[in-house]
């Protein structure tokens, strides 16, 4: 009996730890790029707002999520002219960006005419597998019976991955991030780069609040995402900058989420703020473990060029 | 030198003998003119490299190498003059030009991304790598280029992990594997071991005998005898003169080297008092890990200025810091007075009257983001009146500050502003202010006048001898020669970290100084390297330099 409740909240870690996958995915193109944005939580709700409010417009999760997508990048962009452009400090724009994106998800969702907070999506996604496939021991609720969404989120952990680390474009993308001035002389354009992975950050995030709002809860509340923004931002460097440990740390932390449910069910009860720092104090602990190590600290550490602004003049 | 200057020995590459009527020639450069903010860098340099050769240009720091060189590899834009590659002219307006053209220059600062492997620093901004960048078959051409010219480093390892040299086979390792056939090495050897420098100069034998051209920049007069099979001298931004190698004697390269005329003022001379500042067998380790000071006796008494000339990176700045407690000494000792203070903090030594104008004025010498008053205060806020328990007076810091900015003749100060934002000149009269003013007994000033105009050079000079008279032992270190061989009163000569030479200023020629710089014991001057000037105490602590020989 035990051993279901496990299987379950396993499964539901995996649906709790897609939308952290996907910003985080997103928050780990950008700062490959040296751009490191902060305001992961606000392009969750700003994205995922206007994603949602799609959802309930229109049954496709298809397109909720490309419009929530692109609304999140619309927000980083703002971080990337101010980032790239500007030069200012990538921490307080990034902060910036949280609040403005905070503010702008309070508002759209809770302004008269729209009344999100009331509104329900139209559709909701069915597991993509069978029935059979689904009752497999194991496998079957952990791989098999989840929506489009998560296999989609799988497949692009598998392109990252291969982009970053086996494309010539990767090669360019990682140069700008760990040394803008050598991809400089080389042709690279630092600027461009840093727009555009900024920007796939964005969507990263949009795509994963609008997952949260309209699957996962079905529901738009002022300060939804909880503070799973800032979890995906930690998981960027709780997985090392490597993509396919962002999907292993990406269930971790959706497990611990879960683990005040489980915890419950299985009748203990620990203070729910508890866990809620627990991804924190992991990928701390995480940092710990790495940094002990220096050849993994070199391997696994930030873009050596991480929130640095490039400018030509100065070297 | 299996070089044959004479190109029939390269076979290789046909079409390069076929494309221009002179097919012997790589490039030429016509009356090159550059100047940097009316200054020129170079002045009507005419120079030629042929295919097969390995070509030296020789020449003091500032003497225009760096500058022609980048002129070549497209990194500069020439105000005037023309540039011609395998007999047909070129305008280079990038470095990606040039190296579509063949020609690729390794610079002093290596580009390379250090946590990238050497396989994938080939690979980024290479226009034939794939869009899947296949590392199996980069990985080949690496070692395939790398055993051919003796390049061998392993293409998985990451930059981080190599030695410099090994970097350093990198970077040729990406020109080549671009195709370049032309390759400027600018000061190659600066960074690397004796042994480093050796597989180097295989390295660009190889190259050579395979019909590739090479520029190799050097100011040691020995490696230039060693490697090259012409040579260029460079001085002040114009051609001296080109020459075979085999027929080039080193007294006469040293002296077109240096060889100007040195105005020598009158020195005013005053009796030096006793030791102010002893180092006795100080070995130092540089930023890199290998040695940079190897046994350094010195000896610099009240009155008396010694100064330490040598081309930069031969351990000037390392021996700076290690007397004002900025660096470690491994061995050896540092006596101010008679306080050792080989193991003493820096504040300790500040303390004891040792004063130090760096050689870097913004970076080590002035907090930029600071207003001038602030930066004045930097040492004396410590005691009263500038500190009153635990707060800094305002109006005592302000008061000194416009004392001192009188006393220093500093312009050009409005007192909010950045102290970046004032001109070398008064930056580094305000170094000086603050330093002297704090009475000190030792000043060590490294590269005290290097960028400053004219006026300001005799201004900082003037204090140095007023210093000086005043009884402060002074230790400057410089590249300039001039300076050297006014202000000093015994000259020290640093190479690879060593003194090659200690002399009287009286019997310092350009020539001497030259050979002593390009590491050769001067077998064309006096002798140098003995203790020849007993009257200004030059011979520093003989039972210690007794057990070095």
């Amino acid at each position: 009996m035990n051993d279901s409740v496990l299987l379950l909240s396993l499964a539901s870690a995996i649906v709790i730890g897609t939308p952290i996958l996907l910003a985080g995915l997103g928050e780990m193109m950008t700062e490959h790029s040296g751009v490191m944005n902060l305001g992961v939580e606000g392009m969750m709700l700003g994205g995922g707002v206007v994603g949602f409010w799609m959802s309930t417009q229109h049954p496709s999760m298809a397109l909720a999520l490309a419009v929530g997508g692109g609304v999140g990048a619309l927000f980083a962009l703002i971080h990337a002219y101010l980032a790239v452009t500007l030069r200012v400090n990538q921490i307080v724009s990034g902060l910036a960006l949280v609040i403005t994106g905070t503010g702008f998800a309070g508002f759209v969702g809770s302004s008269n005419d729209s009344a999100l907070i009331y509104a329900r999506p139209q559709s909701s996604l069915e597991p993509v597998f069978g029935e059979g496939m689904q009752e497999l021991p194991l496998v079957g609720p952990l791989v098999f019976g989840h929506d489009w969404v998560v296999y989609l989120s799988w497949l692009l952990v598998a392109a990252a991955a291969f982009w970053l680390f086996r494309t010539r474009a990767g090669l360019a993308v990682r140069a700008v991030g760990e040394d803008p001035a050598t991809a400089d002389t080389v042709g690279i354009s630092v600027g461009v780069t840093r727009y555009v992975y900024t920007m796939i950050g964005g969507a990263g995030a949009g795509m994963g609040g609008t997952y949260l709002m309209a699957e996962i809860f079905a529901t738009y509340q002022h300060g939804i995402t909880a503070g799973l923004g800032w979890i995906a931002f930690a998981l960027v460097t709780f997985a090392g900058w490597r993509p396919w440990r962002a999907l292993v740390a990406a269930y971790v932390f959706g497990a611990l989420r879960n683990l005040g449910f489980t915890l419950q069910i299985l009748g203990a009860s620990v203070p729910s703020d508890v866990l809620n720092a627990l991804p924190f104090v992991l990928t701390i602990v995480a940092l710990i473990i790495i940094s002990a190590r220096p050849a993994a600290a070199r391997k696994y550490s930030a873009p050596s060029a991480l929130a640095v602004p490039y400018s030509r003049e100065i070297r | 030198m299996n070089g044959d200057p004479t190109p029939a020995a390269s076979t290789a590459e046909p079409e390069t003998s076929e494309a221009g009527g002179e097919p012997q020639e790589a490039a030429r450069l016509n009356a090159i003119t550059k100047s940097f903010f009316g200054v020129p860098a170079n002045d009507r340099v005419d120079f030629d490299l042929r295919w097969g050769e390995i070509h030296a240009l020789l020449g003091e720091n500032g003497a225009g190498k760096s500058t022609l060189c980048s002129v070549l590899a497209g990194l500069y834009h020439p105000d005037s003059g023309e540039i011609h590659l395998d007999g047909e002219r070129v305008d280079l307006a990038s470095p990606q030009q040039a190296l579509e053209h063949g020609v690729g220059m390794v610079y002093q600062h290596f580009r390379l991304v250090d946590r990238f492997t050497v396989a994938e620093n080939l690979a980024l901004g290479h226009p034939e790598t794939g869009f899947v960048a296949s590392r199996r078959s980069l990985e080949r051409q690496v070692a395939e280029l790398g055993r051919r010219y003796g390049l061998e480093v392993s293409p998985k390892a990451a930059i981080w992990q190599l030695s410099v040299g090994e970097q350093q086979r990198v970077e040729i390792l990406k020109l080549l594997y671009r195709g370049v056939r032309i390759l400027i090495l600018d000061e190659p050897t600066a960074v690397l071991t004796p042994q480093e420098a050796q597989s180097l100069f295989t390295t660009m034998r190889a190259m050579a005998a395979d019909g590739q051209a090479i520029i190799f920049v050097s100011h040691k007069l020995d490696e230039v005898l060693e490697v090259s099979d012409r040579v260029t001298v460079l001085r002040d931004g114009e051609r001296v003169g080109s020459m075979e190698t085999a027929e080039a004697d080193p007294a006469a390269l040293a002296r077109m080297m240096v060889g100007r005329d040195l105005s020598t003022r009158a020195r005013s001379r005053t009796e030096a008092g006793s030791a102010a500042l002893s180092v006795r067998g100080l070995t130092a380790d540089g930023d890199r890990g290998i040695e940079a000071l190897r046994e350094i006796d010195l000896e610099v008494r009240e009155s008396q200025i010694v100064g330490v000339a040598g081309v930069a990176g031969n351990g000037q700045r390392e021996l700076a810091e290690a007397i004002v407690g900025l660096r470690r000494s491994k061995r050896g000792q540092i006596f101010l007075g008679d306080v050792d203070i080989t193991r003493t903090s820096t504040l300790q030594r500040i303390k004891l009257g040792l004063g130090f104008v760096p050689e870097d004025r913004m970076r080590t010498g002035m907090a930029g983001g600071l207003p001038l008053t602030a930066n004045l205060a930097l040492k004396a806020y410590r005691q009263p009146p500038l500190s009153k328990g635990p707060l800094v007076s305002k109006r005592a810091v302000e008061e000194r500050a416009r004392t001192l900015e009188k006393q220093f003749d500093i312009r050009g100060v409005r007192w909010a502003m950045p102290t970046s934002l004032l001109s070398g000149g008064n930056i580094q009269r305000a170094i000086l202010a603050r330093e002297l003013s704090a009475r000190p007994k030792v000043l060590v000033a490294a590269a005290p006048t290097r960028g400053l105009d004219v006026a300001a050079i005799e201004a900082i000079r003037q204090i140095l001898l007023d210093e000086r008279d005043a009884g402060t032992a002074i230790l400057m270190i410089s590249e300039d020669l001039e300076e050297i061989m006014d202000l000093s009163d015994v000259i020290v000569v640093l190479y690879e970290g060593r003194i090659m030479g200690r002399l009287d200023p009286d019997d310092a020629s350009p020539e001497v100084l030259g050979m002593l710089m390009a590491g050769r014991t001067a077998d064309a001057g006096p002798d140098a390297a003995a203790d020849t000037a007993p009257d200004t105490g030059a011979d520093t602590a003989p039972d210690t330099g007794a057990d070095t020989a």
